[in-house]
């Protein structure tokens, strides 16, 4: 065979590997797309989006309940999360002596790919004994431990992006700064964290994609009751739950229903995904 | 050479990935049967399948859960050779798959479980009603089956009749959970099926009547039903024959050994 | 607001910053210690060598999830690798620089967010009732290509595209042809970075539990062919805490679980070492 019939086969091999890619990529975007149709056209689209009772089996498929709990559980995480996350990556990137940092750096990068459900194995074990003394009522199934494990589980993957961005922060900013005399904090927060706000930006968005699409460890310890979540103590029901629990029992709209949460949930991330990025156009 | 063996390496790889997938695609077909759906069914069916394997060491019985509604779905669609349900055959659905063919495989009894503490020994159908109406509030912890659970949907019918259980309420995949948060919350309560009640949690009486094996047969005890296999269609060959072992008397022993009440 | 003098903001910033670090630390700690010390009792032989039995006080050990996560994994990464190497290859060396390949570059960006579930959503209604897999090991691992697909593809462009223009010059200037350059000189230099992405893939497969969830079913027999259903570790320890009573197993099998992920971990920082001593020509 000579080299340029390979050349040529290679080219279309490789040009089908990449249509393949895409074509699955696309499929998976029209499928739900198209199974979520029925619903949106039977119930109607502001039905479901702003209906607030969820019972299959009488009929009813509002998911704003869901919604509010998405979004409250996940807006709680990064409350905790955050502020935490990024201490500690300042913590590791400037403040912590090099012996600390070369045990702690590989161990954060471990606690990324920890399965989820461990965590939330253990907020199941530990948190919601602990909640459910503490609000003196209920089984301890809330919002609260809910978020506190998507918090715990999202802090290495928010400390390791963010570390990472204030290390790549050219070093002559840290001796400028302190040259001119301001403290090592004054660095920190007027040289250091502006030059990486892009990564740690980034870091954000990411443990919220996380914290929004988690699944079964939410499944463990929120309760999943379809309602408002009237305080923290209260359970309540994420999208994702919504899905996970119901999806191989259901059949005809109920599960239609069920693909419009997933398109409800895909749209949310969406938003998400591109109000960092205005945020951040606007800011540059 | 060596070089040019050594820029391959990653080819070699994964032809070899390929290899070990492709031999264990062409490895031994044995023969399985896969029985889902009801997770209250699901332990005694696993038990049925390892008897049913010591006497057939050919064949796999293969007991996956997801809910009664999962067994019922799957087996009009092919996914399971015989679906497992804790309830019977909603309208909906024999309007929609007319071909579904359902055995009693055994009976069981759905106790009303709060935690061993509670000093709550007896409610009346309608004040259970009631209960799972209000939902959570200070007196109780109101704990449902999810969506789709057989469990759920033989509640619904026998205790709640037309009225709605509030949602205002945990809603857990598995009747294991159901039980575990009712043992450690002190005024939780649920239901869950006989087989699965025991020292752990309290079973309260229903107008009087305890739930009992002996009640249950006898008809005093309001919430029971029958467990069940769903095939599509008469079933033949494999299936036909586990079910058959399922009903002998050696079968229906394991269902008695298992807390369930056997059908025979 | 008073303007707090800079001596004394230093001061509280340092406290803080120490405070934090160490709160989040230790949270880490505890979560991962007390899934050794509470699992490690119920970890024997046994447990590593028998099959779940069922029931509710979840007798019986985790051979047959070992068994299916190592299927599901091969199979996955059979699958995924060439899928994902050829389209990084086709994105970085061959596709014109047009807005189609700029839409798709965004897409894979996109579906890199999307939630696991909602790939499990995807795979349910393919390969579990549309193609007629069932719930079986392989509508698993096609579930997982998906969803690490856009992950791959976008490491190993990146990789391949960090290969320096100037050796794709160098060789096509020697007269090779194209796919010679690419396979002879730009994929061997991008090596250190896909296989590093490949282990990621690796370790994020075996982490992932929702969307095998809903395309695996939950048997927890030994897997006879990749037909057969098949509960995946992570998946286990899920059934484990809520339809048993056995806890402190759901606990053990996490900590094989973490166990796990730090040998997979480990091997990307040797590999990287190993190639990063190759590449600057220290053996």
């Amino acid at each position: 065979m000579s080299r340029y019939f390979i050349d040529r086969a290679s080219r279309y091999v490789v040009f089908i590997f990449g249509v393949i890619a895409l074509l699955i990529l696309a499929a998976i975007a029209i499928f739900i797309l198209k199974d979520s149709l029925p619903a949106f056209r039977e119930i109607g689209i502001s039905d479901i989006i702003f209906g607030t009772k969820w019972y299959p089996s009488r009929g009813a498929f509002g998911i704003l309940t869901m919604l509010a709990g998405s979004v409250l559980v996940t807006l709680l995480a990064l409350l905790m999360a955050v502020p935490l996350a990024l201490g500690c990556a300042i913590f590791l990137a400037e403040v912590a002596p090099p012996r600390i940092r070369r045990l702690t750096r590989p161990a954060v990068e471990l606690l990324v790919g920890i399965p989820s459900v461990v965590y939330g194995l253990v907020g199941m074990i530990v948190l919601c004994p602990l909640i459910a003394n503490l609000s003196g009522t209920g089984s301890g199934s809330s919002v609260l431990v809910a978020a506190i494990v998507l918090a715990i589980m999202i802090l290495p993957t928010v400390t390791s992006i963010s570390e990472d961005s204030m290390r790549a922060v050219p070093n002559q900013y840290r001796e400028g700064a302190l040259a001119l005399g301001a403290t090592h904090w004054q660095t920190i927060h007027h040289v250091i964290l502006p030059a990486a706000r892009n990564g740690i930006m980034a870091s954000i968005v990411l443990g919220t994609g996380r914290a929004i699409g988690e699944t079964m460890a939410v499944i463990m310890v929120i309760g999943n009751s379809p309602i408002f979540p009237t305080n923290i103590f209260a359970p309540a029901r994420t999208l994702t739950g919504n899905i996970a629990v119901e999806i191989m029992s259901a059949t005809g709209i109920h599960q239609s229903a069920l693909f419009a949460t997933g398109v409800v949930l895909f749209i949310l991330i969406m938003l998400i995904n591109s109000l960092a990025l205005i945020a951040y156009r606007k800011k540059t | 050479m060596q070089d040019a063996f050594r820029n391959k390496w990653p080819l070699l790889l994964l032809t070899g990935f390929i290899l070990i997938a492709l031999t264990s695609a062409c490895g031994p077909a044995s023969t399985c049967i896969t029985a889902g759906g009801s997770t209250t069914v699901q332990p005694l069916a696993e038990k049925w399948a390892e008897e049913f394997k010591a006497k057939n060491p050919n064949v796999d019985v293969i007991v996956q859960g997801g809910g009664s509604s999962a067994g019922v779905k799957g087996v009009a669609q092919g996914i399971f050779d015989t679906g497992t349900a804790s309830r019977e055959l909603k309208s909906s659905e024999t309007s929609q798959w007319p071909d579904l063919v359902t055995y009693h495989v055994a009976l069981d009894a759905i106790a009303i479980v709060v935690h061993p503490s509670n000093t709550t020994a007896n409610l009346s159908l309608k004040e259970l009603r009631d209960i799972f109406a209000t939902g959570s509030n200070a007196t109780w912890t109101v704990l449902n089956r999810e969506e789709g659970s057989g469990t759920r949907d033989n509640f619904e019918e026998k205790v709640m009749g037309d009225t709605e259980v509030s949602l205002n309420s945990e809603f857990l995949p598995a009747a294991g959970a159901i039980k575990q948060k009712v043992a450690n919350t002190t005024n939780a309560i649920s239901y869950i099926s006989l087989g699965y009640a025991d020292a752990s949690v309290k079973a309260l009486t229903i107008d009087g009547t305890t739930c009992t094996k002996d009640n249950c047969r006898n008809g005093s005890y309001p919430i029971s039903r029958y467990l069940n296999f769903i095939t599509k269609g008469e079933p033949g060959g494999l299936v036909k024959t586990f079910i058959d072992f399922c009903l002998s008397s050696e079968g229906q022993q394991l269902v008695e050994e298992e807390g369930y009440i056997s059908v025979k | 607001m008073m303007k707090l003098p800079p001596k004394l903001t230093q001061r509280i910033a340092w406290v803080s910053i120490w405070a934090t670090g160490i709160i989040a630390i230790l949270t880490l700690v505890f979560i991962v210690g007390y899934t050794f010390i509470k699992g490690f009792p119920a970890i024997n032989f046994e447990f590593l060598f028998t099959s779940p039995k069922g029931g509710v006080s979840g007798e019986g050990g985790i051979f047959s999830c070992i068994v299916a996560t190592m299927w599901l994994i091969v199979i996955t990464m059979a699958i995924l690798i060439p899928l994902g190497i050829g389209a990084a290859i086709y994105l970085s060396e061959y596709a014109p620089d047009n807005r189609l390949t700029r839409l798709i570059s965004y897409s894979l960006e996109l579906l890199a967010g999307v939630p696991s579930i909602v790939f499990g959503l995807f795979g349910f209604a393919i390969f579990v009732l549309a193609l007629h897999f069932n719930y079986s090991i392989v509508a698993g691992a096609l579930t997982l290509v998906c969803l690490l697909l856009p992950f791959l593809i976008r490491t190993a462009e990146e990789a391949i595209r960090a290969v320096p223009q100037s050796q794709r010059e160098a060789a096509l200037a020697l007269g090779t042809t194209k796919w010679q350059t690419t396979a002879n000189v730009v994929l061997p230099a991008a090596i250190p970075g896909i296989t590093t992405g490949i282990i990621l893939c690796v370790g994020r497969a075996v982490a992932e539990s929702a969307c095998l969830y809903v395309t695996m079913g939950g048997s927890a027999a030994m897997p006879t062919s990749f037909l057969s259903g098949g509960r995946a570790l992570a998946v286990h320890i899920f059934y484990l805490a809520m339809e048993t009573t056995a806890l402190d197993k759901a606990l053990a099998t996490g900590a094989i679980l973490i166990a796990l992920i730090l040998i997979i971990n480990l091997s990307t920082v040797w590999l990287s070492q190993r190639f990063y001593a190759k590449m600057q020509g220290i053996r």
